[in-house]
């Protein structure tokens, strides 16, 4: 067996726990024997169901107010660690998880270990498995120093799954202080509009390359073959850096993982960077003009042509198709 | 308006990368380029920098064998001035060795209002030294800027989040990550770029920084490269040309999925 005690960095999406902190649950629940987690948020009750079904028997939790989530995780983490501190440190490799462990690491002097795909645990040794260079090379990294062990966890690294765990029980964290950096306040929140399924959870995935041609070709070749779809549009890192579409569409190592269905790789060459956020999807169709693009080395389907033509006549026949 | 750019100087991503037999850790040998992710925090705080009416942007990087080709590039850009801090003891240096440096860096020029950094680097991408250095720095920290604004003393962000954006802002000195994309780094003029040969590079050992060796490299990662192998190959399918009726291909293989 592994480790006595792993702790969850939990985020929620709406009033559910995220897919992500599932994940991380489900995994935690199968390498130590008590999983918690730390929650930052005015909803911790609506969460507790779910998170205890899933693994946790207690949540550490802390309303935030308007004071950025990560800032107060860190302090509240250090906190408990103080008298109560656990093998191992969670987080998803999230915008507010990053936050949190990047802080929480210089608060107690530990290292980080991110982007993790895997983890393993044999006896007192943690080991994060992290895939490099396109996904073509797998490295394990382990923890030699003292614990607590902090590592995040790219999201869609396992699955998520209920393992019939009773409500965890919600623990007032308080007392917390994170001095200056506590001024980072939220004043106000923008939700987008979005039609169809998030990019990391979608069972059909659109990207649109710099083949596309223009930010302009985005919408009506990517977004129009998405919603079609019922699927999500994302983007190769070279439209983002681009300013063509923004960051959070991004498919690849500096963007999300995604392991849909189907991937449709639009007008995108493949490079290292983007194929290790989607190569572990079941099925992968390719568009692209040059024939030696190396998405082709990774698609079930690849067409060499050009995505103004192809795609058009696509759409119209998946319309026809009805 | 002082702001400090932590910029990051990296093998071409367009080379295939290697590691290092003995070290496991990426070869930086040779010359090392700015890293792109970096030219959007240079552009932005030369802008903002113009916008508040004054003040130097000054570049802080860290890289091995007092490698300035990165920074000469963000120099020419328009950046004032830059800091490099060079030490055989930093190699192996994990994100909170490495933001332990950047930080007593920014100490070392003094009188910063703004640290500006990219979300991640390209090679190493750990995606958490921007938080690490801010808190290293006892400063606020705003991260996943799409838009920053400067007034009267706070920095205001967009903030990039997974249902939209929020509206951050906290008062400065602070820290800010700058998403890429956001602003369109301007490309060196002839003029900058003959003016960069000429600006101050601050050359700094660890020890000038006031850290100890054991702090940083190899002895303070406190991790080590367990296993090093290949991944399981994917295999390539059909791949045809487009004859005009590719589309249709396309939907008998959607329609074999069941996805249609």
């Amino acid at each position: 067996m592994g480790l006595s005690k792993i702790w969850v960095y939990a985020e929620a999406d709406g009033d559910k726990p995220a897919t992500s902190t599932l994940e991380l649950l489900t995994k935690a629940r199968e390498l130590g024997d008590t999983v918690e987690c730390v929650f930052v948020g005015a909803n911790a009750d609506a969460l507790a169901g779910a998170l205890g079904e899933h693994g946790a028997t207690r949540v550490h939790a802390i309303d935030n107010g308007d004071v950025l989530a990560g800032v107060v995780g860190a302090g509240a983490l250090a906190k408990l660690i103080e008298s109560e501190p656990p093998d191992l440190v969670l987080f998803a490799q999230t915008y507010d998880g990053r936050d949190a462990l990047g802080r929480l690491s210089v608060k107690i002097d530990r290292p980080a270990l991110t982007n993790g795909t895997d983890l393993k645990v044999d006896g007192d040794a943690v080991t994060v498995g992290t895939a490099i260079f396109g996904g073509n090379t797998l490295v394990d990294t382990r923890f030699t120093g003292e614990k607590p062990f902090l590592a995040a966890i790219r999201p869609k690294s396992f699955a998520a799954e209920p393992g019939g765990g009773a409500a965890a029980e919600v623990v007032a964290v308080d007392g917390v202080d994170t001095g200056r950096a506590a001024e980072a306040k939220v004043l106000e929140r923008h939700v987008e509009e979005r039609e169809g399924p998030k990019l990391e959870e979608a069972p059909v995935v659109v990207s649109g390359g710099r083949g596309i041609g223009s930010a302009e070709a985005y919408e009506p070749l990517v977004d129009e073959l998405a919603k079609l779809l019922n699927g999500a549009s994302g983007a190769s890192r070279a439209i983002v850096d681009a300013g063509w579409v923004p960051y959070a569409k991004q498919v690849g190592q500096t963007g999300k993982t995604v392991k849909p269905k189907v991937y449709l790789a639009l007008g995108i060459s493949g490079a290292t960077q983007h194929l290790v956020g989607m190569k572990g999807s079941d099925n992968i169709i390719a568009i692209n003009k040059d024939g030696e693009a190396p998405i082709f080395s990774v698609a079930d389907l690849g067409v060499v042509g050009d995505v103004h033509k192809v795609v058009p006549k696509l759409i119209e026949a998946l319309k026809a198709h009805g | 308006m002082n702001i400090a750019v932590c910029v990051k100087q990296i093998p071409d991503p367009a080379t295939p990368g290697e590691l290092d037999d003995a070290t496991k850790t990426l070869k930086r040998e040779g010359k090392l380029i700015l890293d792109e992710s970096d030219s959007y925090g240079v552009e932005m705080a030369l802008q903002l920098a113009d916008k508040a009416g004054g003040g130097d942007v000054t570049l802080i990087s860290m890289a091995p064998n007092n490698e300035v080709s990165g920074l000469r590039t963000a120099l020419a850009m328009g950046a004032a001035k830059a800091v490099l801090v060079s030490d055989d003891a930093l190699q192996g240096s994990d994100s909170l060795s490495t933001a332990k440096v950047l930080a007593k860096a920014v100490e070392r020029v003094g009188d910063i209002d703004l640290v500006l950094t990219a979300t991640e680097s390209t090679d190493g991408y750990t995606g958490t030294v921007p938080e690490q250095v801010a808190e290293l720095l006892g400063w606020p920290s705003l991260t996943f800027a799409k838009h920053i604004e400067i007034a009267d003393g706070t920095v205001k962000i967009d903030r990039q989040t997974e249902a939209g954006y929020d509206v951050v802002e906290a008062s400065l000195p602070a820290v800010a990550s700058v998403t890429a994309g956001v602003v369109e780094p301007r490309y060196p003029s002839f003029k900058g770029i003959m003016a960069a040969k000429n600006k101050p590079v601050d050359e700094v050992k660890v020890a000038d920084l006031g850290l100890s060796a054991d702090q940083v490299g190899w002895a303070g990662a406190h991790q080590e490269i367990s296993d090093v192998r290949a991944a399981p190959a994917r295999e390539a399918g059909e791949k045809i040309e487009d004859e005009g009726d590719a589309h249709e291909k396309i939907v008998a293989f959607l329609e074999q999925l069941k996805v249609i």
